[in-house]
Parts: structure tokens; C-alpha cells; sequence
């Protein structure tokens, strides 16, 4: 199970870091997307896996998960996702003002705003 | 505790400027002065006690692991600096009433003056040195806002910065030689180093610490070679020069000479570098000074002579030394402030301050006349008045002062510099107020209304007394301060104006001899200088400042050349190989925990996230295809977490699922649907090669961390989460309680991260991106059925159930899965639905909630709580809970983290809604078909009303 979960993290983190590459706005939101679930599994898996061992306090349990990395990673969770609507927000905008949603400033653009500093 | 607020006081002052200026200048002006008054009034409570050599303390910890404390402390010296910051500050307030024009925005100068005054006095009473280079850079910066108060004028542009990057830059090696000083007494408190001159003075490093801080000391009062920034700053307006330039920031550098002089002073290094700057200053300035034919850059240059004369007094390391510097910065100020204002008076009241096109004043401003004589003549050193007396101090110091072995170095060149002041003073005197009078003044002359000449008349007016009864009126003060410089009993003086006939009397009556002659030959003298070199010291500047932002936007621009995909290749890249270089040189095998097998479902989920991960990547072009995939990537994601016992996870990642893939679909109706092909082999090869290292770096990690055994500090949590939270969900107690702070910080970020996003949104129905909306063309056949009965029921009939299961997740959250995150987002995505279903505009009316306020309500809410804590004298968020027995219900428990948990899921649902519903209303904006008044296209009732009225 150990394997599973490492590769799983592995190939989430393989697919968005390649398309965060991408040369585009969309892709690159979708990579990050990806990475942010490799990410937040990830810390969640360093609390180790078990199963059925919620850490929810109660006389019949036989024990608990790790909780502080599932705290850590509930708000992270949250976080990423004002991350994500931000970059989406970024992307909307960037895509209307300039009819283009490349990554990229164009190359007269790059030296145009280095003329202004 | 009334020390701290003298300091605190100006700053707090800064606020009313800006505010009373609404009540017109004069209500400013009152007001600006009654804080500086009342600052003044603090600091002269606490006369009598330094007058008894007491030294008045007063301070908190603030990061004492840090050795940073805001600890204040008031002896002889900085009673005297903060006397001048504050009286001479009253005094310039009340003239710059008088000296700005109704253009000037004089609300924004006075709260200036005050973060100058409190950045100033802060320097003089701070005795951490820490705390004493945030005031000092805070003078850089508030000087910075002065001197470029007149921000039309280039002069006063280039003048601000260059005083910011002479003193900033010499604040940078003052912040080092403070780090090595406190480094070798092991305390960064003033009182403590000061006690400890041998161990500083046996230091290896202490050459190092002399040099660096006596750079900042140099550039801060502009000593050669930093002197050059101080006449440019002279474009600010007067009240800021005199302010500046006579008592208080240029003071600055000499103060912490004065300040560290116990513990610097007294070997050859200090003598050499402090004597021999101080003298070259002195001269090289006094000689320019006499040249200048602007009023003020006249001054200016005399201001850095004056300094480099204190600072040679220093640099002598003699107690008598201390006094007369001591002695000569009281008087300094006193004669140069009032002469900065008198030439600011000739300037406002003739429109120039060039002396050659002045002269014959006398007669048409006689009050201005008289006062800038007497000024003029302190300055020169004429007897009686006060700048004779240290003059003279100075003189007697200098004779029995050797430099390398040559007993006349010092003297003559202590007369010279003396010889040349005379010169300059009287030339202030007789080519702006004698001669005949002349019919070419640019206005036409005549003396100022009296709040602007009581100012320096005040001023003069001391310095004829301080001339006259010197030991009867600032003895004590002088005694005072010299011993605090020294730190140790002074020998007996008497301030006296007689002193018999020394070789110092003679040296002065060369030197007034000397400095008439100039005046008299001037014309001639003038030729000669003309003839000389004059180094251009402001070109040199701009030159070197030309060749570093060269630089810089050389280095910047080739690192930085707007590409995206670069940084990133880079980034990912860099993080990669120093990823694998840690990892390969670290144990990285597998560990030998037990474990887990695998069960045949979690296979499947396993290959179904290979399968939908394969999507992504080969058919990333197709973007709602790559978007479902990632979703379900997303899916198997929250079973993983339900799986391996996290609920809360879940919960969360299922509901963030949902809101993230609204939003994404939003923002494609308006994107291109389709990538376009345009990466060529390399590149894709290039970010194969990176995205797979990638992967396995990270999944190797976590397959080497997740086959080990630990230990979790989490069994603190499990034990204390009953007890002490009052919740058996344990991740919600660190949520709310334990970590409530780190919650605090997330929520706010969230919210500003809303914010953030209505910010760009609003922005897009404006301009280009507005246009663009008001054009806009769907590229996609649009339903007709806009708002479908069937769904419009039914999210309907789900909203109250949906309201209701999201409260009932948030309120159990404390002992169940759930909380304030799962319950607003689940609250979110029933609000969402009736977006999707009704319509933005109908829903837009029916919810009539702020939800920018709502985030406000939430982050100010879960602030309260923890504020409660505070009021019971517990720390910051500290909860508490109790359990209540009500009627019927049975036993309740209530915690005070509850209205925490409620202030996060406002903010949740807030901060969604806003992002969502921005986006929404774009989508709305576009889409050129009237308003839907109902929440459906086809309103049954409506219907079924008209059948009936017909």
C-alpha cells in the first residue's frame, strides 16, 4: 500500500510539473492543480498510513492516525484553493486585456518594460 | 514609561497633520506644534534628574532572543539632543506656518516633520542599539519624504535620493559595525557596552567595528568624503534645511560619536580617522563655503565645516575636547538654525537666494538684518556671542593637540578652518545686507509678518545670552552632557568669555584678521578659486550610480526575461538536483515499518489515477477533457484520505473539488477551449526529462519516509485534545485551539486572496478587457434553455437541506469530521448551485449579503475570540469550554472555540462566494441576453396566474 501511495505522489507530481511547463495559462492551472493534491498528500502521508484510525477521540478506538499533518493539510487544502482561484483569476484577466493567455511576455513587451526602469 | 512616550508621542502626532489640515493651516500648524510641545514638556520633567546625573530608564523585551529590546534611557547627552530636536522642531513648526504658500500640501509636510522628529528622537534615547538603527534608518527615510517634499522639482528629487543613498548606504555599514560591537560585549544594550571599553577595545574586531560605524557616522553628517550629498539636499524647503541641516539629522552622526565615546575613543585609530576627517572637513568646506552664492548651499558647506570641527573635538578624545564639542553643538544649532530661517526669509521675501543679484537689504529689512548679523557673526566667532566661546574651546584644544608627531598640523589648520568661516560669515553678512541698495530685486523687499522672524529672533536672542552669561545659563547643561560623552568626571572649567591672553585668543583674532582680509580683497580671491580644479562630486555620483543600474538591469534583464516557462524550468530544475543532492547523500532506503497491504480496490483506484494522470498529460490540448481527468484525479485524491483515516480530509478535498472545477469551467467559457501545438520536441523532451525527475525525486522521498518508524509529537494533541480542548475531533481542536493562531493567519490569507480576486475582476469591466466583454461573441452554441425548470426546482428544494447539513458539518465539527472550512464550503456550493440554476443577476437580488463584508465579519470574529483570552489576562486565543445542562436537550457543551469556528466559515463562505460570483457576474456581463427577472425561463406560476385571470 506504501508503494502505491508513493508512486501515486510521484506520477501526480511528474504530470503537474509537466504541464505547469506548458505554455499556456490553462495548463499550467491544471498543473498546479495536480501538484497541489502530490503536495498535500505527500504531507499527509509523512503522519504514516493507517486505516480506520481516525483521530477522533472514543473508548472504542484502538488507535489514531497522526493528527497534526491532517491539520496541516486540511488548511493547506483550503489555502491552495484561494491559490488556484487567484492564478485563475490572474489568467482571466491577463487572457481579456491581451488577447493572449501565453505564459509568456512577448519579447517586445520584455524589453519595452525594461525601457520604462 | 513617560520616556517611551516622548519618543512615541511624534509619531502618534503624525497622524493629526493630515487630519487638521481639513480645519485649515493655522488648526495644523496648532496641532503639529502642541504634540512637539507636549513631547517637549515629557522630556523637560525629567530635567531635574538628569540635571543630578541620574540616568532615567525605561523598557520592554521585545525579542530578547534577539537581544533586541525597546529599552529607552535619558542622560546628560540625549537630554541635550532631544532639548534641540524638540525645541528647535516647536520653533521651525511655528515658521513653516509662515514659510509654505497655499499650494503646498502642508498637512503632508507636517506629519513629515513628525516621523523625522520621532525617528530623531528615537536615535537619541534608545539604549538598544538594535532598536537605535531602526530609528536610524526611519531618519533616512523620513528625511528622504522631506528633502523631496517638493517632488515638481527635479533638484529636489535627485537631492532626496542621493541624501537616501549616501546615509542609507552608510546605514548599511553602521547596521554591521552594531552587530560586531554588540557581538563582542555579548548584549546589544547602549548601557551594557558602555561599560565594557577595554574588552571592546582588545577585540580583533574592533578596527573593523570603528571603521564601519563611523562610516555610517561620516555619511549621516556628511563628513569628507560623503559630504557632497548635503548641499543638494538644500533643494528641499528651508524649514527642512534648518531643521535638518542645524540641529538634528546631520547632529545624528555626531551624536553616536559623542554616544560611543567611552568605548571607541581614545586609541590611534580613532584619533587618526575621526581627527583628520574632522580637520579636512573642516577646511575643504569653509574654503567652498566662501564660494557658494547660494544663501543656503552657502550654509550648507558651513554646516559640514561646523560638523567636521565637532568632529575633530572628538576625535582629540580629551575631556576638555568633549566639553567644547559638547559646547560648540549647542551653539551650532542655535546660531545656524537661525540663519537657515533668516535665508529662508530673504528668499520668500526677495525670490532669490543668489547672493550676487542681493545686497543693500538693510535698510529695506531691518529686522532681518540685524538678526542674520548677530547669527553671522556667532558664527564667525566675534566675541560675545556664543560661537566665540567654543570657537575659542576649540583653539585652545587644537594647540595642545600633536597629529604624527607635528605639533603645528592642528593649530594652523584649526585657524585656517577658522579663517575661512569669518570669511564666509561675513560675507553673508556684508554682500546680502550692506552695500547700495538696488532696484532689481526680483520682489520687492520688506521684513516678514512676525510669526515668521520671532523664530530665529528667538534664537538670536540666545545666542547673545549664551554669549554673555555662558557658565550661568548652559554650564550645568554642558557639565551634564560632557560627562555623559566621557563617562567619567570631567576636570574643572568655567564657561568664561575671558580667558587671558592664550595662544587660542591670538589664533581667533589671526583668523577674524584673516577672514576680513578675504572679504575685503574678495573679488581677487575670487578669481584665484575660479582658476583652480573644482571636482564635480554630484557628477561623480550620478556617474557611479549610472554604472550600478547598469548593472543591476543587466543582471535583472538576462535572468529575468518575462519568460514564465523559463522561470519555472529553472525553478523545478534548480529544486531537483539540489532535491536529489540531499536525498543521495542522506540514508534513502526503504525503511522497515510494517506494511500495509494492498487491498484490490485501492489497486484499481491506483491504476484509474495512472489512467486519468496519462489523460492529462497526452490530452492536455483538449481542455474540458483535461479538466474532467484532473477532477477525477481530485476524487480518488479524497477517497485516499477517507481511506487512510483522515474524514476531515475528505470532506474537504471533496467540497474544494467541486468549487475548484466551478470555477475552472467558469474561466474556460471565457478561455480559448483548445491548446494550441506549438512546444517542439526539445521542449517537450527538455520537460519530460524535468517533470520525471521531479516525480521520482518526490515519490522516492516519500516511499523512504513512509517504510520508517517515528516518533509524532502528536500524542500531546491526542491526550490533551478532551481535556483540554474540549472536542474529541482531534484535528478540528488543532484547527480552532491548539494551532488556533496559524488558523487566524490562514483565514485572513484567504480572505485577502478573495479580495484579491474581486480586485482583478472589477478591473476587467473596465478598459481593453472591458471592451472585450462588451463585444463579446460566445464561441459556442448556446443552450436556449438558459435557466432549466427541472434544475432550478431542484437546487431549490436542495438549498435549505444544504444550508442546514452544512451548519449541522460545521457546528459538530468540534467532535466530529467537520468544522468551519467543510461546513462554508458546503454552504458555498449550495449558494453556487442557485447561481448556476437561476442566474446571476435574479440570484445576485435575491442574496442580499456583502460578501466582502462577510470576510471581514468572519477574520473579525474568529480576532475576537482570541481577544476575549486576552481580557482574562490569558495569551492570545486561549479557549475555553464549559458544559451547560439545558432543559429538554440535555447537557451542551460550549466552547469558545465555536464563534471561531464560526468566524472561519464566514470567511470561507465569504471569500468562495466572492471569487465565484465575480467570476459569474463576467460570465453574465457577456452574455448580451436581457436579465432574467425570474428565476426560470418559463415561470409556471406566472402562468398559471394569467390562465386564471382570463
Amino acid at each position: 500500500m506504501e508503494f502505491i501511495v508513493a508512486s501515486s505522489v510521484g506520477v501526480l507530481t511528474a504530470a503537474g510539473v509537466y504541464l505547469l511547463l506548458r505554455a499556456r495559462t490553462y495548463p499550467v492551472i491544471l498543473g498546479l492543480t495536480l501538484l497541489t493534491y502530490a503536495v498535500n498528500f505527500f504531507l499527509f502521508a509523512m503522519g504514516r498510513l493507517s486505516v480506520n484510525l481516525p483521530p477522533v477521540i472514543s473508548d472504542e478506538a484502538l488507535g489514531y492516525a497522526d493528527p497534526l499533518p491532517q491539520a496541516l493539510v486540511l488548511t493547506a487544502i483550503v489555502i491552495s484553493f484561494g491559490m488556484t482561484a487567484v492564478v485563475v483569476a490572474m489568467a482571466l484577466r491577463a487572457y481579456l486585456e491581451s488577447d493572449s493567455d501565453h505564459v509568456d511576455l512577448s519579447r517586445s513587451e520584455g524589453s519595452e518594460k525594461a525601457d520604462h526602469s | 514609561m513617560n520616556l517611551a512616550l516622548i519618543v512615541i508621542l511624534p509619531f502618534l502626532g503624525a497622524l493629526l497633520p493630515a487630519l487638521m489640515i481639513r480645519a485649515g493651516r493655522n488648526a495644523c500648524a496648532i496641532a503639529t506644534g502642541s504634540v512637539t510641545l507636549l513631547a517637549f514638556g515629557l522630556l523637560m520633567s525629567h530635567a531635574p534628574a538628569v540635571f543630578r546625573g541620574e540616568i532615567v530608564q525605561v523598557g520592554w523585551q521585545w525579542l530578547p532572543q534577539l537581544g533586541l529590546n525597546v529599552n529607552f534611557f535619558l542622560d546628560g547627552l540625549g537630554f541635550l539632543f532631544a532639548s534641540l530636536i524638540l525645541g528647535i522642531g516647536l520653533l521651525i513648526i511655528i515658521y513653516a506656518r509662515f514659510y509654505l504658500s497655499e499650494k503646498d500640501p502642508m498637512g503632508n509636510f507636517y506629519t513629515y516633520l513628525l516621523l523625522f522628529q520621532g525617528a530623531m528622537v528615537g536615535i537619541v534615547l534608545s539604549d538598544n542599539i538594535l532598536l537605535l538603527l531602526i530609528f536610524w534608518e526611519l531618519t533616512s527615510l523620513s528625511s528622504f519624504l522631506l528633502i523631496g517634499y517638493w517632488k515638481h522639482l527635479p533638484e529636489g528629487r535627485q537631492g532626496a535620493r542621493m541624501a537616501l543613498a549616501v546615509t542609507g548606504g552608510g546605514g548599511l555599514a553602521m547596521i554591521a559595525g552594531m552587530l560586531i560591537l554588540g557581538n563582542i560585549v555579548g548584549s546589544y544594550d547602549l548601557t551594557v557596552i558602555l561599560q565594557h571599553a577595554e574588552l571592546i577595545q582588545a577585540s580583533p574586531l574592533y578596527l573593523p567595528a570603528l571603521i564601519l560605524i563611523l562610516i555610517g557616522c561620516f555619511t549621516k553628517s556628511a563628513q569628507f568624503p560623503f559630504h557632497f550629498w548635503l548641499p543638494h539636499a538644500m533643494a528641499a524647503p528651508t524649514p527642512v534645511s534648518a531643521y535638518l541641516h542645524s540641529a538634528t539629522m546631520v547632529k545624528a552622526g555626531i551624536f553616536l560619536l559623542a554616544r560611543l565615546w567611552p568605548v571607541l575613543a581614545g586609541t590611534d585609530a580613532w584619533f587618526y580617522l575621526v581627527t583628520t576627517t574632522g580637520l579636512f572637513t573642516m577646511v575643504l568646506a569653509a574654503g567652498i563655503a566662501l564660494f557658494k552664492d547660494d544663501l543656503k548651499g552657502l550654509l550648507a558647506y558651513s554646516t559640514v565645516s561646523h560638523l567636521g570641527l565637532v568632529t575633530m573635538l572628538f576625535g582629540l578624545a580629551t575631556p576638555m575636547a568633549a566639553v567644547a564639542g559638547v559646547f560648540h553643538i549647542l551653539n551650532h544649532a542655535t546660531f545656524k538654525a537661525a540663519l537657515f530661517m533668516n535665508a529662508g526669509i530673504v528668499d520668500h521675501e526677495t525670490g532669490t537666494r543668489d547672493i550676487k543679484r542681493l545686497g543693500g537689504l538693510m535698510t529695506l529689512m531691518p529686522i532681518t538684518a540685524t538678526l542674520a548679523m548677530v547669527a553671522a557673526a556667532s558664527m564667525a566667532g566675534v566675541p560675545l556671542l556664543n560661537g566665540f566661546l567654543s570657537k575659542e574651546m576649540m583653539l585652545e584644544e587644537a594647540v595642545h593637540a600633536t597629529w604624527a608627531g607635528q605639533g603645528w598640523v592642528i593649530p594652523l589648520a584649526a585657524t585656517l578652518g577658522a579663517l575661512f568661516s569669518v570669511a564666509y560669515s561675513f560675507r553673508y553678512i556684508a554682500h546680502v545686507f550692506l552695500g547700495p541698495k538696488r532696484d532689481d530685486y526680483p520682489h520687492t523687499p520688506h521684513d516678514p509678518p512676525a510669526g515668521f522672524w520671532l523664530p530665529p529672533a528667538f534664537l538670536v536672542t540666545l545666542v547673545i545670552l549664551i554669549g554673555l552669561f555662558p557658565e550661568t545659563l548652559v554650564g550645568p547643561l554642558v557639565r551634564v552632557t560632557a560627562t555623559a560623552v566621557t563617562g567619567a568626571p570631567l576636570p574643572d572649567f568655567y564657561l568664561s568669555i575671558w580667558h587671558g591672553l592664550t595662544p587660542a585668543l591670538f589664533m581667533s583674532m589671526a583668523a577674524l584678521a584673516g577672514g576680513l582680509f578675504l572679504i575685503w580683497r574678495y573679488t581677487l580671491v575670487r578669481a584665484r578659486w575660479q582658476a583652480g580644479p573644482h571636482p564635480d562630486a554630484k557628477g561623480m555620483f550620478d556617474a557611479g550610480i549610472a554604472v550600478l543600474v547598469r548593472a543591476a538591469q543587466w543582471c535583472t534583464l538576462s535572468l529575468h526575461n518575462g519568460s514564465l516557462q523559463r522561470y519555472l524550468a529553472f525553478m523545478v530544475g534548480g529544486f531537483v538536483v539540489l532535491g536529489f543532492a540531499a536525498f543521495m547523500n542522506a540514508s534513502h532506503g526503504a525503511g522497515s515499518r510494517e506494511l500495509l497491504p494492498a487491498t484490490p480496490v485501492a489497486v484499481v483506484a491506483w491504476l484509474l489515477l495512472l489512467g486519468v494522470c496519462a489523460v492529462a498529460l497526452l490530452l492536455h490540448r483538449q481542455r474540458l477533457l483535461a479538466l474532467v481527468a484532473v477532477s477525477v484525479a481530485g476524487l480518488i485524491v479524497s477517497v485516499g484520505f477517507l481511506y487512510f483515516s483522515a474524514p476531515d480530509l475528505a470532506l474537504t478535498q471533496i467540497s474544494v473539488e467541486v468549487v475548484t472545477t466551478i470555477l475552472i469551467l467558469l474561466a474556460l467559457y471565457f478561455l480559448p477551449k483548445e491548446t494550441p501545438a506549438e512546444s517542439d520536441g526539445a521542449r517537450k523532451v527538455r520537460d519530460g526529462v524535468i517533470a520525471t525527475l521531479a516525480g521520482l525525486g518526490v515519490g522516492a522521498l516519500c516511499w523512504a519516509v513512509i517504510t520508517r518508524d517515528f516518533s509524532s509529537i502528536s500524542t500531546f494533541f491526542l491526550d490533551e485534545s478532551v481535556p483540554g480542548g474540549g472536542g474529541t475531533n482531534v484535528v478540528n481542536v488543532i484547527l480552532v485551539d491548539f494551532r488556533g493562531f496559524d488558523t487566524f493567519g490562514e483565514i485572513i490569507v484567504l480572505g485577502i486572496a478573495a479580495l484579491a480576486i474581486y480586485a482583478l475582476l472589477e478591473g476587467a469591466l473596465h478598459g481593453r478587457a472591458g471592451a472585450r466583454l462588451a463585444a463579446w461573441v460566445p464561441d459556442q452554441p448556446q443552450s436556449a434553455d438558459r435557466h432549466p425548470m427541472m434544475m432550478v426546482v431542484a437546487t431549490r428544494v436542495m438549498l435549505p437541506l444544504a444550508l442546514m447539513v452544512g451548519l449541522y458539518i460545521m457546528l459538530r465539527g468540534h467532535n466530529m469530521p467537520g468544522g468551519g472550512f467543510i461546513g462554508g464550503l458546503v454552504v458555498s456550493i449550495a449558494l453556487i448551485m442557485q447561481y448556476m440554476a437561476s442566474g446571476f443577476q435574479w440570484t445576485a437580488r435575491q442574496v442580499r449579503v456583502d460578501y466582502d463584508a462577510m470576510i471581514g465579519a468572519g477574520v473579525l470574529l474568529a480576532g475576537a475570540t482570541g481577544i476575549v483570552a486576552m481580557l482574562w489576562d490569558y495569551p492570545f486565543l486561549t479557549s475555553a469550554h464549559t458544559y451547560v445542562h439545558l432543559p429538554l436537550i440535555g447537557e451542551v457543551e460550549v466552547a469558545s472555540a465555536l464563534p471561531f469556528d464560526i468566524g472561519v466559515f464566514l470567511t470561507v463562505v465569504g471569500g468562495v462566494m466572492l471569487a465565484l460570483a465575480n467570476l459569474s457576474r463576467l460570465g453574465s456581463l457577456s452574455s448580451h441576453r436581457p436579465d432574467n427577472e425570474g428565476p426560470m425561463d418559463v415561470d409556471p406560476s406566472a402562468q398559471v396566474s394569467s390562465v386564471r385571470s382570463r
